[in-house]
């Protein structure tokens, strides 16, 4: 095994696709570490993109906020800006891992993990985040609803890396919120989940929704029909049925030990409803 | 596979090593350095044994590679006493009787120092919270929690 540190994108995204062996993307390493430690992986190459001019910073751009690709999770959760702006995404984030799994974790490391229950993922989805993505042949923007395609799969091609994701500007009365189940109070992996973003009319109606869901389907799943239960109203009990209806009816989980088919499909709407509610608040509805 | 030479500094002490590029910086620190004092529970980041800071922030030493240590900082339990005299988190886990075989004594001692850097008073729910990725299975965390909060308040009275 061979262990890089680029200084320039480019230049990791060249070793990359120059290696005929198995590579792997060092940042948080809180995945890739346990891939190596349980044998699952061999790497011929590593290339940890720490040094990358940028990579660790959180900058201001556009009224939003452009997160590079090694943020750790304790870091995004210390930046005021991001919380006030997208607090869905930050406590999303917060809640993959320890203490410890935070002060190294990174959002891009869990969006390209391809995990269907990735935490930070639904938050992004329904943000409408956007993954800035190097490969040996540029520069490209791709949506992060677009990047996983399957457990553990994406749509990178070899050489490829995220090297931050903007969080755009939003409109004023504009709230987030994510939740998920589990059956512990800390440290476990989402049996469902939801994010839910919302803008809403000086009035307090729903002008514009996004619906993520997690843990339900072999990836997060943007559920365009629970968008239109809300959008137009003030989120009435006859809008929150609907939403749950339609957010349950988006789902085609696993049966494993963590969860039925049918509790997932269950829960998924209930955390759909209750983010809703909190993403509600948090643009300054009232109810 | 071709060795890495790198240069850290430990608990304020320059140091240097050499490692192979798939080794974790837990076992650099055992093996290489002498500093036993981060225990390997899990190595795959769940237990928090091996608790250690890198450049300020917790982690876990069993997910961090030695190669990537080049130029950073690292704390370890080793370096919490001073001049032979125990830390006020020491002493209160002797007084607490907050350990039993020990195992993840060290991993806490750190996390919990690093908690209390940062916030001399927490709650007992900011402190466990906190300290949710060391597990212990002696002592059903109470005498923990307890002596983290004696220590916590001589040092807010020291």
């Amino acid at each position: 095994m061979r262990y890089l540190r680029p200084n320039t994108a480019a230049e990791a995204a060249q070793s990359l696709a120059d290696e005929p062996g198995v590579t792997r993307v060092l940042a948080g390493g809180t995945d890739v570490l346990v891939q190596l430690k349980a044998g699952m992986v061999e790497p011929d190459l590593i290339v940890d993109i720490k040094h990358i001019d940028g990579i660790r910073s959180i900058t201001a751009e556009a009224g939003g906020f452009r997160i590079g690709a090694a943020v750790a999770g304790a870091e995004l959760g210390a930046h005021a800006g991001v919380k006030a702006l997208w607090p869905g995404v930050v406590e999303a984030f917060e809640l993959i891992g320890s203490t410890q799994v935070q002060g190294r974790c990174t959002m891009a490391g869990n969006l390209c993990n391809g995990s269907p229950a990735a935490d930070s993922v639904p938050a992004l989805v329904a943000a409408g985040a956007v993954a800035r993505i190097v490969g040996p042949k540029g520069t490209r923007d791709v949506p992060v609803r677009d990047i996983p395609t399957g457990p553990g799969k994406l749509s990178l091609t070899k050489g490829e890396i995220i090297t931050s994701i903007l969080l755009p500007a939003r409109p004023p009365r504009s709230g987030d919120a994510y939740l998920r189940f589990i059956p512990r109070t800390e440290m476990d992996i989402a049996v469902a989940s939801a994010g839910v973003s919302l803008t809403l009319d000086a009035a307090g109606k729903i002008t514009a929704a996004a619906v993520a869901l997690g843990a339900v389907a072999p990836t997060v799943r943007l559920v365009e029909a629970a968008s239109a239960a809300i959008i137009g109203t003030k989120l009435d009990d006859a809008a929150l049925s609907n939403l749950m209806q339609a957010a349950s009816a988006a789902c085609s989980p696993i049966d494993d030990k963590r969860g039925t088919i049918a509790f997932r499909t269950q829960v998924a709407g209930v955390l759909a409803k209750r983010a809703a509610l909190i993403a509600y608040s948090r643009a300054g509805g009232s109810k | 596979m071709k060795s890495i030479h790198i240069s850290t500094k430990v608990n304020g002490d320059a140091m240097e090593f050499v490692c192979a590029p798939d080794e974790s910086l837990l076992d650099v620190l055992r093996n290489r350095l002498g500093l036993t004092g981060a225990k390997e529970g899990c190595g795959t980041g769940d237990c928090g044994a091996c608790s250690v800071t890198l450049n300020g922030r917790l982690v876990c030493a069993c997910l961090v590679l030695g190669a990537e240590v080049d130029g950073a900082e690292i704390g370890t339990v080793e370096g919490i006493a001073t001049d032979g005299v125990l830390h006020p988190l020491q002493q209160a886990f002797i007084d607490h009787a907050a350990l039993q075989c020990g195992i993840c004594t060290p991993g806490i001692l750190v996390a919990a120092k690093s908690l209390l850097d940062r916030n001399p008073d927490p709650t007992d729910t900011e402190l466990r919270y906190w300290l949710a990725g060391n597990l212990c299975r002696c002592t059903g965390y109470d005498k923990i929690i307890a002596a983290v909060q004696d220590a916590a308040q001589k040092m807010r009275a020291a």
